[in-house]
């Protein structure tokens, strides 16, 4: 309950949100999904709609729908059809929707995820395929025009309970599945392209002298961004509880409307309501065979399940000893999480990697507008770079160059794809890469050949004798001089002396000249 | 099962088939559509008590394609039927909001 | 050489291929000849909406170079066919018989058309039918009604018509039909041939522009039964763009019609004989007809078992409740957007779709509109159209029972022979009680064929109709042939082709 002009109100709030699958092909045909084509290019008899022409099943739609399923926690029907759903809309070539009715794919599931520091359960009353519409364009006088490249893609569409209660937490909720479904690999869920739609429906419960008053029920339509659902949901809590005050209107059935969102106003607005009621006369097409989803074909899927944004984040934060605000930048690439578990694999330490990633490797892949999965190092590298800052074998300041020079190099590496040696003997490309060699080329491996130190040490206490004198004769000025001679050893080996060993040198080179002079 | 079929039905009807029919028609399709339902009642006689719909003869499921791409129309192909056309478009009347929002 | 000349000079289909694959005889000459009966008897009785000449000489030219060139004969080599206008053709226009795709052109050809062509048949132009397949007469044809070839103040049967008059007439040897629920079966027995129907999903409907997607199947028209078993061969198997079209082996149905695998066939077949299909309504010529042809085959040795199909009464009101429903969806899309008639001045988009539509349509493809939108309608929908699903199972059911005893089910086609033009026009529901015989087939998935089995007082065909189980093309066809050799029925020809 929210305080609103006085009144105790709960906002009641569920989704409708469309995902189109990131298929190769469309839904019934073999015409390639495109955003951005020339008009009326993709596209072929079935999903033009022509007389005569069929629709079949995309394998690859079904599995992506049960990927996502799964992933919500849904059941899947072990056997499930197909209706049309009529309308006419110029968008809509057979003037009928090939979609699911009464028996969806999947249903009955539920959707956790964190908001205001608890665990928000919104439960899914189901998920089912359905083909998109085509595109209607306002761009000409006087006229309406129709381009049905979109028309047939396969769509997913989620339903979820109104269990949700603000704004804030429903916005949250799209962000949070609009990762699932890209971690999911289900969809590019690109919002500007319309990949993945909002159809959020709201009402209030109004609490004002003991009474319960229920406003209807509006559905905004089509919101194509975090932004204008946040700001949509927002509206109408306001707006119906001013509609409310003005007018006393509660829920009736029969009273529910839709409204658009206008972005510039950033306002809902009313829709023109259709002249009919909207009969769909759904009934099973009969142009399809149903689906059989059996247990096998399930199984195989739930194998194929990557691991979810949620629970990751949380391994990562025990796991990686990464800061509870720094996981989300690990884990919300799918791939760059991936390619921190496989470094991990090769030996990598884990908080180390974790720095890494955080740290220049961020970097890099802000500077090339890329997530660090796309930077072209690949984790066998990563994993050593990680392990030769642990050992010592470098300092710090030297693991941000050698991965500077690794990038570097990756840029004249061959062109194309794979980011993994996947051979067992190293391409010579790859070679180059080595964090180790580039190490040694510059000349930043820090030396631990005890000879070597001495020398170096001998060196500086030759030219430093105030110092040595300050450190066996003073007590007070011991550690500072110390501080200095290991200082000047450094400087002389060009930062490659191991600093432990160094100290340890001096201590005792220090202890024998304290000795003889006694 | 049972259904009126007067002129004022004919007319939603006719409107959600989209069909812009005459006065005269309308007149002519209530009688008739009002005779064929009475008929169609016959299957009232009919105990279907625990029988599962058939809507397909054949006991056959899950006939899928492989995801591989095949060549597609080109746009002159697609609008080569196109009553009126508009720009590689499919030209037609105002229409007001966005989109059928599937 | 007696087929040739009852036949006014045509040539079985199976005569034809043999020759031209022998070079004996040339594609081109074979086409030549098809054209110039076409040419010369069709204006009569008008069984084509529209001749292809110039596409089809050119294809039989092809035929013969690619004989001359070394390349196998097809099975159908220098065949000339006729496809009923509901077929999609990538040459001529593809009407429907209907305004409404008046100049439509197929961009793509339907997976029969390509299977004929590939097998070297020689296609020669569009049939004519009931608007989008709807009716039993060919009356409903937008453009003009196809006389019957043996008396032309009778209808052909519908909505195959166009095909079934073709191969009466003699024009071609070879059509192709549509069967939703009768309308191959029901013309050709009105026009004295032989019409198969094939188990649904025999035969691949990508291409066909559906009416009752779950009761469509294309079927053929043909002068004999080995005829049709040798088309049947070629357009039958699974199509992976149809995705009811069903994985089953296909034999070569014209093999198993040999006199060897007849031999003996006859003596161990159980003919059913449904007590429902000879009731009250049935015409006593039409009775007496179809019960010599059961004698004919008792004679031969076979078995009739009188078996009963409990809910044929119910089957009228179902199929139609199905058909009508798919058809108000199927028909959705002819909205003058994308393609087909577009009305000249629209206020707005409804009036678009509503005016296109209306002007477009006829009165028949109106009505089953109507009638399907308010069979799914909120409010109806369970009463009218799951109840009609229900029923369609006990249909089915009463079938499979059926077979249990018996191999085949023999009965007649059609009530009656030919009726009269306007007879039954004006009363809808008296032209729906005409498929009596024909319609549980198609609710129940099964093969069912219709050939001729005598003659009216009047002279007009009778049919005689046998049905098998699913996938029992086999057994139907050999059942055919048996009476057809014992029989000179299928060799009569109209007065017109002589």
């Amino acid at each position: 309950m929210i305080n609103i002009n006085g009144l105790a109100v709960e906002p009641i709030i569920g989704l409708e949100i469309h995902v189109q699958l990131a298929t190769r092909t469309k839904m019934w045909c073999g015409c390639k999904r495109a955003f951005g084509a020339e008009p009326n290019s993709r596209v072929c008899p079935v999903c033009l709609g022509l007389p005569g022409a069929l629709p079949v099943m995309n394998r690859r739609a079904v599995e992506l729908a049960v990927r996502t399923a799964l992933a919500l926690n849904c059941r899947t029907a072990g056997f499930t059809t197909w209706d049309r759903k009529s309308y006419y809309y110029p968008d809509l070539p057979k003037n009928y929707q090939i979609s699911q009715y009464d028996r969806p794919l999947s249903y009955g599931g539920v959707f956790e995820f964190p908001f205001a520091n608890r665990i928000s359960r919104v439960r899914i009353i189901r998920a089912h395929l359905e083909e998109d519409a085509g595109k209607n364009v306002h761009d000409f006088p006087g006229c309406s025009a129709v381009d049905l490249n979109r028309a047939g893609t396969p769509l997913l569409e989620i339903v979820s309970e109104p269990e949700l209660h603000s704004a804030d937490q429903t916005r949250e909720f799209a962000v949070q599945l609009h990762r699932l479904v890209r971690y999911l690999g289900v969809s590019e869920a690109n919002m500007q392209e319309g990949q993945m739609r909002f159809e959020p429906n709201i009402n209030l419960r109004i609490l004002k002298d003991g009474e319960i008053y229920t406003t209807p029920i509006v559905e905004v339509k089509n919101l194509n961004s975090f932004r204008a659902l946040h700001g949509a949901v927002a509206c109408e809590i306001t707006r119906q509880v001013e509609g409310w005050q003005e007018t006393g209107v509660v829920a009736t059935t029969g009273n529910k409307s839709n409204r658009g969102w206008d972005d510039e106003r950033e306002a809902t607005v009313a829709q023109r309501e259709k002249e009919e009621a909207h009969d769909y006369r759904y009934f099973p097409d009969p142009d399809l065979v149903p689906l059989e989803l059996d247990e096998a074909w399930v199984a195989e899927l739930k194998e194929h399940m990557p691991e979810l944004p949620i629970p990751r984040t949380e391994r990562f934060i025990s796991e990686y000893k990464v800061p509870a605000s720094d996981a989300p930048a690990l884990v919300d690439d799918r791939a760059t999480a991936d390619l921190l578990d496989q470094a991990a694999e090769f030996g990598g330490d884990k908080s180390t990697l974790a720095k890494h990633f955080l740290s220049f490797w961020a970097r890099h892949a802000n500077e090339r507008g890329t997530p660090i999965a796309d930077l072209g190092i690949s984790s066998k590298h990563l994993a050593e770079l990680a392990r030769l800052q642990c050992e010592g074998t470098i300092n710090a300041t030297a693991t941000a160059q050698v991965a500077d020079q690794m990038i570097a190099r990756v840029a004249h590496r061959f062109s194309g794809g794979g980011h993994e040696s996947s051979s067992e003997s190293e391409h010579p490309a790859e070679a180059k890469l080595s964090p180790r060699a580039i190490a040694e080329q510059l000349g930043v491996l820090q030396s631990r050949d005890e000879d070597q130190i001495a020398t170096w040490v001998e060196q500086a206490l030759a030219s430093n004798q105030k110092a040595v004198q300050d450190a066996i004769s003073n007590q007070k000025k011991l550690k500072a001089a110390r501080g200095f001679l290991t200082g000047q050893v450094m400087t002389i080996s060009g930062g490659q002396a191991d600093p432990k060993m160094v100290g340890a040198l001096i201590e005792e080179k220090l202890a024998e000249i304290g000795q003889s002079k006694v | 099962m049972a259904a009126v079929i007067d002129e004022e039905q004919v007319w939603h009807i006719a409107k959600l088939a989209r069909l812009n029919l005459s006065d005269d028609e309308v007149q002519l399709f209530a009688g008739q559509l009002a005779e064929i339902f009475a008929y169609f009642r016959i299957l009232d006689t009919v105990d279907t008590e625990g029988v599962e719909p058939l809507a397909h003869a054949l006991a056959v499921t899950n006939v899928l394609r492989e995801d591989e791409p095949a060549d597609s129309l080109c746009s002159e192909k697609a609008l080569a039927n196109a009553p009126q056309r508009e720009q590689g478009f499919f030209r037609v009347p105002k229409v007001l909001d966005q989109g059928s929002g599937t | 050489m007696l087929e040739r000349d009852v036949m006014g000079k045509m040539e079985t289909a199976t005569t034809i291929a043999a020759h031209v694959a022998a070079g004996r005889r040339k594609a081109v000459a074979v086409c030549h000849e098809a054209l110039g009966r076409i040419e010369d008897r069709d204006p009569r009785f008008r069984a084509f909406l529209e001749v292809t000449p110039d596409y089809a000489r050119p294809r039989a030219a092809r035929v013969d170079a690619d004989l001359a060139a070394g390349k196998p004969a097809g099975p159908l080599a220098g065949v000339p066919l006729a496809i009923k206008d509901n077929i999609c053709t990538t040459f001529g226009h593809t009407t429907c018989g209907s305004k409404i795709l008046k100049g439509y052109v197929s961009p793509y050809n339907a997976t029969v058309i390509d299977r004929i062509e590939a097998a070297g048949g020689v296609l020669v132009g569009k049939t004519n039918l009931d608007e989008f397949a709807m009716g039993s007469s060919n009356e409903n044809s937008a453009y003009f009604p196809t006389r019957n070839p043996w008396n032309t103040d009778c209808v052909p049967g519908g909505s195959s018509g166009g095909s079934a008059a073709a191969v009466a007439a003699g024009l071609v040897p070879l059509a192709l039909g549509s069967d939703t629920g009768g309308s191959i079966r029901l013309p050709a027995a009105f026009c004295g041939v032989v019409g198969m129907k094939p188990t649904y999903g025999r035969v691949s409907r990508y291409g066909l522009v559906a009416y009752g997607s779950s009761l469509d199947q294309i079927g053929t028209l043909a002068a004999n039964v080995e005829d049709a078993a040798l088309l049947l061969t070629v357009i039958s198997g699974q199509d992976p763009r149809d995705s009811t079209s069903v994985d089953h082996p296909v034999p070569h149905y014209c093999e198993e019609l040999r006199d060897a695998k007849l031999a003996g066939l006859a003596s161990g077949l159980r003919i059913g004989v449904p007590a429902e299909y000879f009731g009250a309504g049935l015409e006593s010529e039409t009775r007496a007809a179809v019960e010599a042809a059961l004698d004919v085959y008792r004679r031969l040795g076979a078995r009739t078992v009188e078996v009963t199909l409990p809910h044929t009464p119910y089957a009228i009101a179902t199929y139609y409740l199905v058909a009508v429903s798919e058809c108000s969806s199927n028909l959705a899309r002819y909205d003058g957007v994308h393609y087909g008639h577009r009305t000249a001045h629209p206020r707005n988009i409804i009036d678009l779709y509503s005016s296109s539509r209306n002007e477009g349509f006829g009165a028949e493809v109106k009505r089953r509109i109507m009638l399907g939108t308010f069979a799914l309608s909120a409010g109806y929908h369970d009463a009218y159209y799951n109840k009609a699903l229900k029923v369609r199972r006990l249909i089915k059911d009463d079938f499979d029972r059926a077979f249990e005893q018996c191999d085949v089910l023999a009965g007649p086609t059609s009530p009656t022979p030919a009726f009269r033009f306007g007879e039954k026009l004006d009363n809808p529901l008296a032209m729906y009680l005409a498929d009596i015989y024909t319609i549980a087939l198609n609710l129940a998935g099964m093969p069912g064929i219709s050939i001729p089995c005598g003659f009216s007082e009047t002279g007009l065909p009778i049919g005689l109709q046998l049905m098998a189980p699913v996938f029992g093309e086999t057994v139907l066809l050999q059942a055919a042939r048996l009476y057809e050799r014992e029989t000179e029925w299928y060799l009569r020809r109209p007065p017109v082709t002589s």
